[in-house]
């Protein structure tokens, strides 16, 4: 098979490469393969789906017309298992090829498997939580089984998705977390206490400092019971593994293209091969806070670097990735949270200011390095959070008003009024929305 | 009673059926007469401290406030009316003068609305200003003895204005500098003049100086050697027609660093400027004074003196002009100010119409016409006014009030607090950022177009097509329900005769 | 001569150095976007009225009203998960479709002037200014008494209303 553009995804990166090919390219052929059953979705609602706050029709990102709309080929259910970058072909698992003029690899992260004793003779009960098809066969599992205890291992923001999710079905979730507190890689204690607390009040037990040790089945297999490393035993017929993702580049092994943790890329969003590009999770890109380039997991990074990716592969322009920093929205227990950059740790020489309401549910917390913003942490109030996301990636010097920034009434106006007043003239630079 | 409440001239009406506790009212009104309750979800109005200046009722977006006169009364006393009963209740609080703004409100005879003009109507037919063209061109400055040719003459220097209409002397201190720059931008724009009055000239304003009349006020305040070079003519102030006889005072508290550079003197000091020019005792001092700018203008531009029309105007017109004034201005009774004591402004003085009247015909009489424009200023309210001033004997004349109206003034004669809701009166940044200068600047021009227009218009019913040929052209107006005296003074016949 | 009417491109400018802080332009955008689009039957006698689409700041003296800037590269869209906010390809506005949001936040992260209201209670954005995709005119433009909200055609001459 022939195509002019080839893109191996179909997850944020890959339809806003979609958008940005056909901005400059009308008739370019486009194929986009999965290795999934369905195309176009988007897995942040896949929790949502679980707890059964949206169906299976709301996960899709775009509108059904979508591919119609831009000419796509979309083939579902083609994992690519081998490529050649010199011979510019994707090698598919029912082995037939993919010729290409430019490939974008797209094809996301694919979910840590820890070492647990006993996980290999689970039949039924076990699941990691990255797809679509995971949260299905949640679903029929639980309802088939009757579920009524889960225990999730992996108090990152998957993790707690999925607790969400179960919580959202009446099932009750015990959080096993290796660190001393939930969402690690982004919260402090503080914030990841408001949100213990209010788990704990939502029927979720979190368990912190342990891991599973071993999962205990039933004579037909299905899981039964779970041991913890503390010692602890929980019964419970689900076990759902969510501690970590890593980017899903198997196939790219003696292919040519380099690889680091992921698919290494310049400014341009392009690998050492010629004609190939890299975005999204599968992606090794510009980071903005530490300059260098490392694999940022997050949405917006995968939607953006997708979209520039597409554009850069038309050759019709030439667009440089301005790096991104992380950034989640996650809402847990009813409690909203946003946070930014170094948020977790604040790293050494930085000053850290706090503000923390417990028997509100809030807390905010801005880490600056130099007088400029590197992280922040919002739970409770996440009013006008997104401001921050200017300030930081303006990189702007905020030593004249650093006494105002945990104000309640935080907003444009406490600004320096030459920045806020170009601002707001100045039209965002335009990357054919 | 030991504290009785403050008496005010309005009451604050709200239709309830209407007001949907936007709390717009609330926020805007700088003497804080409404305010929100929450408890019991409404908005209460304290009448006591509105001032009539009618912003609420303009901003309100149902039309629900209605600010209208108190109903409460005194028994019916043509000799003791309210104004002067209140007055006195004021005085026995504080002690002190009482204050004003704007220009008198007595109800002295106005005789522009006793004069009126006439129209062709066999002979001399009359004109269509929309079909032909007419001259509202006026050139201030002192013209020559006669119109001579192919002899060398000197001819000194004009101020040449599209209309017989400028804005008046309104110092950045009496008034914000967003109107400042409203007024400026609107001169500019449609070519006449602004006046700076002795506030100086603030930098924003420079790019407006070629259009600007300078003053040198007995406070000097703001005058050096950049001042006049900038300047397109220069006016030495010696009396206004809102307080003859008395100075200025602008107080420290409202001398900011702003005002404190534009005039040149220490921030938070007051501003004083003294009753005389303690440099001019005499006419011939006043002759030095004006020479002495001419120098230090090179000769280049008009200089010029401002009066008020008081009792003897005609003579000291006279003086000034033989003192070598390019221009001079006559302010009558209902000139307006910032600040003036009430007395002052409601007793001193003589309106305008006989007092141009006056100084037209002694000079025309001396044979000294020639020699210096005469511009009225004093309390015009329609270009009908503009025009039998000119009539009169008027060159040109300058507007303040009608200018200050046309950029949102309601005349609520309280700008000596400056709380001005509409950001006229006031140099508070939170108040004065309500007069857009760009909205003014238009507002203001409108102003100028439409009186233009409409003199276009009653010049052309006269047959006449240049303002030139109506300057002092008495003929052309009758008197109504005029005495034989007052007949005679303007110079004028009854209708009829 | 053609005059094409330049809806696309359009933006709202704001000045603050003219805002007097009255707040009459979220009287407005609620207005506009309730039931009657009447402000008194609006107000007096309507349910559940909708939050206003432009955001309110005051410091002091300063103050102005800030709405979406409907940006040509809007960050928001980048972070939407659903598709509820999406581009009008034919004015170039940002819009909102209440009925795909879950309430993930993630535009309220992205969005770098804020302007972008939760709901958290119901967990759906609450407002966000769609330019008065309804009426010929932005009701806060037309309605702000000092100009302080202006609209400008592309090219940042300004629009008055017709």
């Amino acid at each position: 098979m022939k195509t002019d553009y080839l893109i191996i995804g179909a997850g944020p990166a890959g339809i806003n490469a979609v958008e940005g090919i056909r901005y400059f390219d009308k008739r370019g052929k486009i194929t986009v393969v999965t290795s999934e059953s369905i195309g176009g979705y988007s897995k942040p609602m896949i929790s949502y789906y679980l707890a059964g706050k949206a169906g299976k029709e709301d996960m899709f990102m775009r509108p059904r017309e979508f591919y119609g709309k831009h000419k796509v080929q979309l083939l579902l259910n083609r994992e690519v298992v081998s490529l050649s970058a010199p011979g510019k072909k994707a090698v598919l698992a029912d082995a037939s090829a993919v010729h290409f003029k430019k490939l974008l690899i797209a094809s996301g992260g694919r979910p840590v498997v820890p070492p647990v004793e006993g996980v290999e003779k689970i039949r039924g009960g076990f699941f990691t939580f990255t797809t679509a098809a995971d949260a299905e066969g949640l679903i029929r599992y639980a309802e088939k089984n009757k579920v009524k205890n889960a225990v999730v291992l992996g108090g990152g923001l998957i993790g707690l998705k999925c607790t969400e999710g179960l919580l959202g079905r009446g099932i009750k979730v015990s959080v096993v977390e290796l660190a001393d507190r939930v969402l690690s890689n982004t919260f402090d204690s503080r914030a990841s206490s408001i949100l213990e607390r209010n788990l704990k009040n939502a029927g979720c037990q979190v368990y912190k400092k342990d891991t599973v040790k071993k999962a205990k089945t039933d004579s037909s297999g299905a899981l039964e019971k779970i041991c913890l490393k503390s010692g602890k035993i929980i019964p419970a017929k689900l076990l759902i593994a969510a501690v970590g993702v890593a980017p899903a580049i198997g196939f790219l092994k003696n292919s040519g293209v380099k690889t680091g943790r992921g698919v290494i890329v310049d400014e341009y969003l392009k690998t050492n091969a010629d004609g190939i590009y890299a975005a999204g999770d599968a992606a090794e890109c510009g980071d903005f806070l530490s300059g260098g380039n490392s694999v940022l997991a997050i949405w917006p990074a995968a939607a953006r670097t997708g979209r520039i990716a597409g554009i850069n592969m038309t050759s019709r322009r030439k667009i440089k990735y301005e790096g991104g920093f992380i950034m989640n929205s996650v809402e847990i227990a009813g409690v909203p949270t946003i946070s930014f950059g170094l948020s977790a740790a604040a790293p050494p020489g930085s000053e850290v200011l706090e503000k923390y309401v417990p028997e509100k549910n809030e807390y905010r917390k801005i880490v600056l390095s130099e007088n400029r913003i590197v992280g922040a942490i919002f739970v409770g109030n996440i009013e006008r959070a997104g401001i921050f996301s200017g300030i930081i990636r303006d990189r702007l010097d905020v030593s004249g008003f650093k006494d105002k920034l945990l104000n309640d009434d935080f907003g444009l106006l406490i600004l320096p009024e030459d920045y806020r007043k170009r601002k707001i003239k100045t039209p965002e630079i335009s990357v054919f929305n | 009673m030991a504290k009785g409440k403050n008496y005010s001239q309005f009451l604050v009406g709200r239709d309830d059926g209407r007001c949907v506790k936007c709390q717009a009212c609330v926020r805007v009104c700088s003497n804080e007469v409404h305010s929100y309750d929450g408890k019991t979800d409404s908005i209460r109005s304290d009448s006591s401290k509105c001032v009539g200046c009618h912003f609420c009722e303009e901003i309100c977006p149902t039309e629900a406030i209605s600010i209208e006169r108190n109903k409460s009364q005194l028994r019916k006393n043509a000799n003791w009316t309210q104004d002067a009963v209140y007055n006195i209740v004021r005085q026995a609080k504080s002690g002190g003068m009482l204050l004003t703004g704007m220009g008198s409100d007595k109800n002295f005879k106005n005789y522009f609305d006793r004069i009126v003009l006439n129209a062709s109507q066999v002979t001399n037919p009359s004109m269509d200003p929309l079909r032909e063209p007419m001259e509202l061109k006026t050139f201030i400055g002192s013209k020559p003895e006669r119109v001579a040719v192919d002899r060398p003459g000197k001819l000194m220097k004009q101020l040449e204005i599209a209309t017989p209409i400028m804005f008046s002397a309104m110092s950045f201190g009496s008034i914000s500098l967003n109107a400042c720059k409203s007024l400026a931008k609107a001169a500019a724009d449609f070519g006449t003049f602004w006046n700076t009055g002795e506030g100086g000239l603030h930098r924003d304003l420079e790019r407006y100086s070629s259009n600007a009349i300078v003053q040198v006020a007995s406070g000097r305040f703001g005058v050096n050697s950049e001042y006049l070079e900038k300047a397109a003519a220069v006016e030495i102030k010696i009396g206004q027609g809102a307080k003859p006889g008395i100075g200025g005072h602008l107080p420290g508290e409202k001398v900011s660093a702003e005002i404190s550079r534009t005039r040149m003197i220490p921030e938070g000091t007051d501003a004083i400027s003294p009753a005389p020019h303690h440099d001019i005792y005499s006419i011939e001092d006043l002759k030095q004074l004006v020479f002495a700018l001419k120098e230090a203008t090179l000769y280049k531009k008009p200089v010029g003196v401002k009066i008020s029309a008081v009792n003897n105007v005609a003579p000291i017109a006279s003086g000034i002009v033989r003192a070598g004034a390019d221009f001079v201005v006559i302010d009558g009774i209902r000139g307006g100010t910032g600040a003036a004591p009430l007395v002052t402004r409601d007793n001193v003085g003589i309106p305008i119409e006989l007092a141009v009247a006056v100084v037209d015909e002694r000079l025309r009489q001396e044979g000294i016409r020639h020699k210096a424009s005469v511009i009225a200023a004093g309390g015009f309210r329609s270009s009908a006014d503009v025009i039998k001033a000119v009539a009169l004997g008027a060159d040109a004349v300058y507007i303040g009030t009608a200018a200050l109206v046309s950029l949102g003034c309601h005349l609520c004669q309280k700008c000596y607090t400056g709380k001005c809701n509409w950001g006229i009166a006031t140099q508070d940044e939170a108040l004065t950022k309500r007069l857009n200068p760009e909205t003014g600047a238009r507002q203001a021009y409108n102003l100028l177009r439409a009186w233009s227009m409409e003199i276009k218009e009653l010049l052309g019913g006269m047959g006449i097509n240049a303002i030139e040929s109506l300057r002092g052209n008495r003929d052309n107006l009758r008197g109504i329900d005029l005495d034989e005296n007052e007949l005679k003074i303007l110079g004028i016949k009854h209708a009829g005769q | 001569m053609k005059d094409k009417k330049r809806k696309k491109g359009r933006r709202i400018i704001i000045r603050e150095d003219y805002c007097i802080g009255c707040r009459i332009c979220e009287v407005y955008c609620i207005t506009q976007h309730s039931q009657s689009k009447d402000i008194i039957k609006a107000y007096k006698f309507e349910e559940g009225l909708p939050e206003s689409g432009i955001f309110f700041e005051q410091q002091g003296t300063v103050s102005f009203a800030i709405q979406c800037r409907h940006c040509e590269d809007a960050p928001c869209l980048y972070g939407c998960p659903t598709g509820a906010l999406y581009r009008d390809k034919k004015t170039g506005r940002v819009l909102f479709d209440g009925r795909k949001c879950v309430g993930c936040w993630m535009c309220i992260m992205m969005c770098p002037y804020g302007v972008i209201k939760a709901d958290i209670k119901n967990s759906k954005v609450a407002s966000k200014c769609d330019l008065c995709i309804d009426g010929e005119f932005p009701a806060c433009v037309e309605h702000c008494p000092n100009e302080a909200i202006i609209l400008v055609d592309d090219r940042g001459v300004k629009i008055e209303k017709e």
